[in-house]
């Protein structure tokens, strides 16, 4: 009997816990939506930028306070995998109310219904952005899905130095940029003017993009994929040419030994995005004040495009309760001169807004770069450049396979392994869409 | 407790007894007949919450897929359906898988020789009488078991990049040739031995361990009737021991199926190794890469399913043939 009761009183002790748990959390869930309805509203925003936390403070100071509006910014791991997470809490209703999301994850995150359109809140800031970054956040509709944050178009990084030693011009086109490697394999065997990495597939589709490439378009109801088209084609041929004729190095990139290679001088030439100079500062610090930038090499000459590589949005999510305050801290954060200046001092960032790109934070060029005093002004020059792009709804599916074909087409040093990797990519990813149920044009 | 067992006992054979004490006796006899199951309880709960519940959970996916009407864009575009068997099969189909398959198992015939030979062999000189300083150097070979996976694929990384590594340094400098060692074959001999550095440690200790049982007047015994040490060991000693050794390689057979951190680790450092190189990171790159949870979990409950096969086949077979080698 003793035994019953002993058993009994643990079954009520563990079912009280167990409510109380249950309770706890109701409590604390209802709690924090009667303060947002009461009190001032408060949102979350998933961001992976640096010091995003300090912009929201400024936010939450000052216009956040007057308009009543708080922000939490929630600090995120960067790229595909904040893609996955934010689709898996929106599946569970529990998104952020706000979201950086990098521009090819837009139709991802649209399609599966995380982004709200957001056309009506964010009325008047279209001509804040030049037109190529302003189609991403559209898709090519006349619906908005998210904010432009910042882009990152394509330039040309040398060594100056090196380049004067070798006897070096800079290429202003891809031709000169192939004799260029040529040269100085030449005059020094031991060193490489670049590398081709399969690890960042956005550097390829940068590229691709200045090429002319339009890899997802829509047709009526039915997508189109055209990742293996002319475009493309040249540009892999083109790399997979230089990489098979042992022109250029063909290792990945964000290395310990690409660092080192940056750093000593055995590269010494990178095509990256504006951006480079935060990496090259932390990958090569022996080298700050050596190198310049230039535009990308253009296909032909008297050309002038480049492509963009990164760069990110902020959107709203359907989950969120409060659109309208949501749109209107994302407007302050995007167009906003304080905020903007802010981004770029603690982020790192460049602004997607066109005002933005020259003066105030950016009149300076960065330490890395003090002998280029003009590099700022330059890049937004080639920031007004920047070839549309077209992202479809799987773009981690192309990336991911970009990695794995090419990667292996770059071990193999061959130029015909760069083609089939590039058409490789075309079918899995039309595979992958059809296997979703997309109608996909042929 | 065993009091009121034994009343069930007689309760249950007495049927000619007072219907007094008879009531009584149910009485108790019913709660105690109870009472496993009310020691069990949590556990079952736990078990049904967080082992049950998820597999559960994981096969009712791989049964489902997303399906798109149109362009997909706006909302209701997406819903998830009935697929029936088409993610196994398409998994079950898909080179990748097979070939990431491979890879691990030839991975594993380096890994699982190599990694449980050394653990014997240091279990057997820590053994040996004479052996100084056996607690240090049971400790120093323990201790990369200590560093956890990733951080261990990190390290070794830098010492096989030859720009970076002081021992390409070395090799370059002595004027030897420098194999690069992230690339074909040699990429088995990197990965494996990485594992091969941090699992040695702990099958030496579980080895180590039987062997500290093994009673001493069955090797005075051995002495006596004149055996050498190396006859100790080879006769007495791994005989002995082969239960653990059994363990060990059981574990090490389900750790080298479910290899993922060092070849994830060393994926950014090398063309060599894809996403996919192994199984499960196939299925970490369709769940989060892809975004395809469906594929993902299907692909999961192959690799459980050909995990409980292998090594449960594994065990059988050790089982049979030591109750043979005892029937003998």
């Amino acid at each position: 009997m003793q035994f019953t009761m002993r058993r009994r009183l643990v079954a009520t002790s563990i079912a009280v816990a167990l409510g109380a748990t249950t309770l706890a959390a109701c409590s604390s869930d209802s709690d924090g939506k009667d303060a947002a309805d009461s009190g001032p509203v408060s949102l979350t925003y998933w961001a992976w930028a640096p010091g995003m936390d300090k912009v929201a403070a400024i936010w939450n100071k000052g216009p956040g306070k007057e308009a009543g509006i708080q922000v939490t910014v929630k600090k995120q791991a960067s790229g595909d995998e904040l893609v996955t997470k934010i689709i898996t809490a929106a599946k569970a209703k529990k998104a952020p109310d706000l979201v950086q999301a990098e521009y090819q994850a837009i139709p991802t995150l649209v399609s599966n219904d995380v982004l709200a359109d957001i056309t009506d809140e964010v009325k008047g800031t279209k001509d804040k952005f030049a037109p190529g970054i302003w189609q991403q956040v559209t898709l090519g509709t006349d619906s908005a899905y998210a904010l432009p944050q910042d882009s990152g178009p394509l330039m040309f990084y040398y060594r100056e130095d090196l380049f004067k030693k070798y006897e070096l011009t800079v290429p202003t086109t891809w031709d000169e940029f192939a004799e260029t490697a040529r040269k100085l394999k030449k005059e020094d065997s031991s060193k490489a003017l670049t590398t081709f990495s399969a690890n960042d597939s956005g550097q390829f589709a940068g590229l691709a993009q200045q090429a002319g490439a339009k890899w997802w378009t829509t047709e009526g109801q039915k997508w189109k994929v055209s990742i293996d088209d002319a475009a493309t084609k040249k540009v892999a041929d083109f790399w997979g040419g230089l990489v098979e004729e042992g022109a250029i190095d063909n290792q990945p990139m964000y290395t310990p030994a690409w660092n080192k290679a940056l750093n000593t001088g055995k590269q010494i030439a990178w095509v990256s995005a504006v951006w480079a100079p935060g990496v090259l500062t932390t990958g090569a610090p022996d080298t700050a004040g050596k190198w310049a930038m230039a535009p990308l090499p253009q296909w032909s000459k008297g050309e002038n495009a480049t492509g963009s590589w990164g760069g990110s949005s902020t959107g709203i999510t359907n989950d969120s309760q409060h659109k309208e305050a949501a749109a209107k801290f994302a407007t302050w954060l995007n167009t906003d001169e304080e905020a903007l200046a802010a981004m770029v001092k603690e982020g790192g960032i460049y602004p997607a807004a066109t005002a933005a790109q020259t003066g105030g934070a950016l009149s300076k060029a960065p330490d890395f770069f003090s002998n280029q005093p003009d590099f700022y002004t330059k890049a937004a020059e080639i920031a007004k450049t920047t070839a549309p792009s077209a992202w479809g709804p799987n773009v981690n599916v192309a990336y991911t396979t970009f990695k794995d074909a090419f990667g292996k087409a770059a071990k193999a040093k061959s130029k015909a392994q760069f083609e089939s990797a590039l058409t490789a990519m075309q079918d899995d990813t039309v595979t992958d869409m059809k296997k979703q149920g997309f109608e996909v044009a042929e | 407790m065993s009091g009121t067992t034994m009343n069930t006992g007689k309760a249950a054979h007495g049927s000619g007894r007072a219907p007094r004490a008879r009531s009584r006796t149910r009485a108790t006899g019913g709660s105690v007949r109870r009472a496993p199951y009310a020691f069990l309880f949590p556990a079952v709960v736990l078990f049904l919450l967080f082992f049950v519940l998820p597999i559960g959970y994981a096969v009712y996916l791989s049964l489902r897929k997303v399906e798109v009407k149109g362009l997909g864009l706006g909302s209701g575009a997406r819903s998830e359906v009935w697929t029936g068997l088409s993610n196994y099969t398409a998994a079950l189909s898909d080179s990748e898988l097979v070939n990431g398959a491979l890879r691990v198992l030839g991975y594993g015939a380096i890994v699982v020789p190599v990694m449980l030979g050394s653990a014997l062999l240091f279990a057997l000189m820590l053994d040996t009488e004479r052996v100084r300083l056996t607690s240090f150097t049971r400790l120093a070979i323990f201790l990369p078991y200590a560093i956890p996976g990733v951080i261990a694929a990190l390290l070794w990384g830098f010492l096989y990049l030859p720009s970076v590594s002081p021992f390409y340094f070395l090799l370059d400098k002595a004027g030897l040739p420098q194999p690069d060692l992230l690339d074909g074959g040699p990429l088995f001999i990197a990965l494996s031995n990485i594992a091969i550095w941090g699992g040695t440690g702990f099958n030496m200790i579980v080895i180590y361990t039987s062997l500290r049982s093994i009673p001493v007047e069955v090797y005075e015994a051995a002495k006596l009737d004149g055996c050498s040490p190396l006859q100790i060991a080879l006769r007495i000693k791994i005989p002995m021991v082969a239960p653990s050794l059994v363990l060990t390689f059981f574990f090490s057979i389900i750790a080298t199926l479910q290899v993922f951190a060092e070849p994830t680790t060393l994926r950014p450092l090398t063309n060599s190794v894809s996403t996919t190189w192994s199984p499960l990171m196939k299925v970490y790159q369709d769940a989060f890469g892809n975004n395809d949870i469906y594929s993902a979990a299907a692909q999961a409950v192959i690799i459980a399913v050909a995990t409980l096969v292998l090594s449960f086949g594994f065990l059988r077979v050790a089982n049979a043939r030591s109750k043979q080698e005892e029937a003998r």
